[in-house]
């Protein structure tokens, strides 16, 4: 069977050839979700980067699979509608495009690329509100521009509409829990939780242990100066909760 | 300094254009006085070019060739090609005011039912009247010795007067449409006035439009005279043919406690030069000017506006932005003076570039001149490219690059966009800017 994500010996470095990606190999298989923990300025944000395709990143050895599918040739758009989401750590705001606006948009791009008829409108607004309602979205905020004057939580919740709506096959969660309370992480986690099936596979990056208490993973590694260092059941994050990542940092070193 | 500059080629034909037409013009004894002053002002210094400071960065010497001849009357041929021409406000209901190569076509024009206070003629009739309102000096801000105005002063044929007057809310809008039919590249001077009486309101939409692939010039004035609080809402939309030199001045006298909405826009034409002087000399009066300019290929789009705050507890907002590819250039110059005494002036003027192509180019000169010491003043500028940062964001969401791209022009112009009061507008102003899209492509 295929994996639905295969990243094998993967090298990455920023402009000015600073090493971030330096080895790095995982698989998940459809229906897995992985939580990768790890120390700030370990590298996570820039696998999810790299993974979804975004420009700056000097790939300098390694492959990446989506599906059997050659990842690294694809544009960051191609890769969406081939299944890949990046719930950003950091939504971005975008002034004077509506939140329904972009999401026709990003819906209906990634079906026409697929080769599938665009949905109207008003069928595209129905599933919107009813993915809106879930997560205790009002329909105000969707007239709003993009995450424009967002709260940190409506943004992450925003992110999380952006996910259901879209249905991907791989979804990458940078930080999903950073500024948020606990409340609110829970109604994101209950969001998350609703995907999760058997076609999906899931990528959890988090530096806390909290996350997994709410969005329990099947399989958790520990990322440390680019590469994977250690993996384990959900219990290792437990374990690093207690201990911290201070013996990665000095191992990896 | 006296030393004589040889005249160009151009100068030399709009001198002929002048002598040539100057019996036939419209216009009494005075007007006539009035034109033949105005062209030896403009004969005096010639077409402006970079080292005179208002026109630094449009140099009309170099880059107007010649001077094209007058545009003749329309013909049934003209007046059919017109009456086709597309419409960004079709189906608004609006009133719609039609000129033709320079010319008023009353057949063409929507004039019945009048609301009550409303007086629309042409402009060439108040003229020939000699009608004293006309060609009158409106305030300091215009320049006597602009030279594109001068111009259109010495050549005006024909435009439209639009009087409404004291306490008329106009509720239908009027849009006044100028199209460019001909094939062969013609001159049209073209001259209207607009006056709103005191505690009347009106909407009022200007559209400038023409054939591709000819090379016509168009100089077009409008004096809008607002009276003590009333209010004007006016749009001007330029979406000439690739090949036309569009110069345009306003000339705006407003009232106390009026509303001043103005809002221009630019989609097409070669080279435009859009000028606004407004001259706000009423207190407590409450400005909004905007502009957006879409360019592309080689186009020229230059905005320079002044105001003038001369009265009390003003406020004004100036707002441009352009969108620039390929060769293009936006070119944004805005003063804003404050005249002594003019006490809690609040103004704050902005200009913003988006800059699509490495070779594009964008000049911003803002300018404050203060002589109240309690006022807020303040201006911006910015120039960019398109953030990158939000293109991936749209990009990882499976939106291909130039769909996004497109996206965030829309969202960048948009603001001007929605300054416009009248849905309708609006409209039109998005299916403006969606084509300018779609032509990009
Ligand atoms: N575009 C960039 N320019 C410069 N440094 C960067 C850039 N992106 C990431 N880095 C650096 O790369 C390292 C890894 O960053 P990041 O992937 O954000 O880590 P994490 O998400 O694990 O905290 C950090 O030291 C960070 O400062
Ligand atoms: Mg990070």
């Amino acid at each position: 069977m295929t994996a639905l994500l295969e990243i094998k010996g993967l090298h990455a470095e920023i402009a000015g050839g600073r090493k971030i990606i330096q080895g790095l190999d995982l698989t998940v298989n459809k229906g897995e979700i992985h939580a990768i923990m790890g120390p700030n300025g370990a590298g996570k944000s820039t696998l999810s980067y790299v993974l979804a395709g975004k420009p700056g990143y000097e790939i300098t050895a390694g492959e990446v699979y989506l599906n059997g599918e050659d990842l690294l040739a694809m544009e960051a758009n191609e890769r969406a509608a081939k299944g890949v989401f990046l719930a950003f750590q950091y939504p971005l705001e975008i002034p004077g495009v509506a939140t329904l606006t972009f999401l026709r948009a990003a819906f209906n791009a990634q079906r026409k690329a697929r080769g599938e008829e665009e949905l109207s409108s008003p069928d595209l607004i129905k599933r919107v509100r009813e993915i809106a309602k879930t997560l205790n979205i009002d329909a105000e905020m969707l007239k709003r521009p993009l995450n424009v004057g967002f709260s940190g939580g409506e943004k992450k919740r925003n992110e999380t509409l952006q996910m259901a709506l879209l249905q991907p096959s791989l979804c990458v969660l940078d930080e999903t829990d950073s500024g948020l309370d606990i409340d609110a992480l829970k109604v994101v986690a209950n969001g998350v939780n609703a995907l999760r099936s058997g076609e999906r596979g899931m990528i959890v990056i988090t530096h806390y242990q909290r996350l997994l208490d709410y969005i329990v993973p099947d399989i958790v590694h520990v990322f440390a100066a680019g590469r994977i260092v250690r993996t384990g059941g959900a219990d290792l994050a437990r374990e690093l909760e207690a201990t911290g990542y201070g013996q990665y940092q000095s191992e990896a070193a | 300094m006296g030393v004589a500059i040889r005249k160009t080629k151009a100068e030399l034909g709009l001198a002929d254009l002048y002598q040539g037409a100057r019996r036939y013009l419209p216009g009494g004894e005075e007007i006539t006085a009035v034109r033949a002053a105005a062209f030896d002002r403009f004969d005096a210094v010639g077409l402006p070019h970079r080292r005179v400071e208002a026109w630094r960065y449009t140099d009309l010497r170099t880059q107007m060739k010649e001077a094209k001849r007058l545009a003749s009357l329309p013909d049934d041929a003209a007046k059919t090609k017109a009456r086709e021409a597309s419409n960004l406000f079709a189906g608004a209901g609006f009133r719609k005011l039609v000129i033709v190569d320079g010319a008023f076509v009353p057949e063409l024009s929507d004039l019945a039912d009048l609301e009550p206070g409303l007086t629309i003629q042409p402009m060439a009739d108040a003229l020939a009247a000699d009608q004293p309102l006309l060609l009158q000096r409106l305030g300091p801000v215009v320049p006597d010795d602009d030279p594109a105005l001068a111009l259109n002063t010495a050549l005006a044929a024909n435009g439209v007067v639009i009087l409404v007057a004291p306490g008329t809310a106009l509720s239908r809008p009027i849009h006044v449409a100028f199209v460019t039919t001909n094939w062969v590249a013609t001159s049209m001077f073209t001259r209207s006035q607009v006056n709103i009486g005191a505690g009347a309101s009106a909407t009022l939409v200007e559209s400038h439009q023409g054939p591709d692939g000819t090379e016509y010039q168009v100089n077009t004035a409008l004096q809008l005279v607002v009276g003590d609080e009333a209010r004007i809402d006016h749009v001007k939309v330029v979406t000439e043919g690739n090949g036309a030199l569009h110069i345009s001045s306003l000339l705006a006298n407003i009232g106390a406690r009026a509303t001043f909405n103005q809002l221009g826009f630019v989609a097409g034409g070669s080279l435009v030069r859009n000028q606004l002087f407004v001259h706000i000399a009423g207190e407590g009066t409450v400005a909004d000017i905007r502009g957006g300019s879409l360019l592309a290929g080689a186009q020229h789009a230059d905005t320079t506006l002044a105001i003038e705050h001369a009265a009390e507890n003003c406020q004004s907002r100036e707002t441009f932005k352009a969108v620039v590819g390929d060769t293009a250039r936006a070119v944004f110059q805005g003063k804003i003076t404050v005249s002594p005494g003019a006490q809690k002036t609040d103004a704050k003027m902005m200009s913003r570039a988006l800059l699509l192509s490495d070779e594009a180019e964008a000049d911003s000169k803002p300018e404050l001149e203060i002589f109240a010491d309690d006022v807020q003043c303040g201006h911006g500028t910015t120039t960019g490219a398109i953030d990158d940062e939000l293109l991936f964001y749209l990009m990882a969401r499976g939106i291909p690059p130039d769909e996004a791209k497109a996206l965030l022009i829309q969202a960048f112009i948009g603001e001007i966009i929605e300054g416009a009061a009248n849905e309708s507008v609006r409209a039109a102003l998005t299916e403006a800017m969606l084509g300018w899209l779609g032509r990009r492509e």
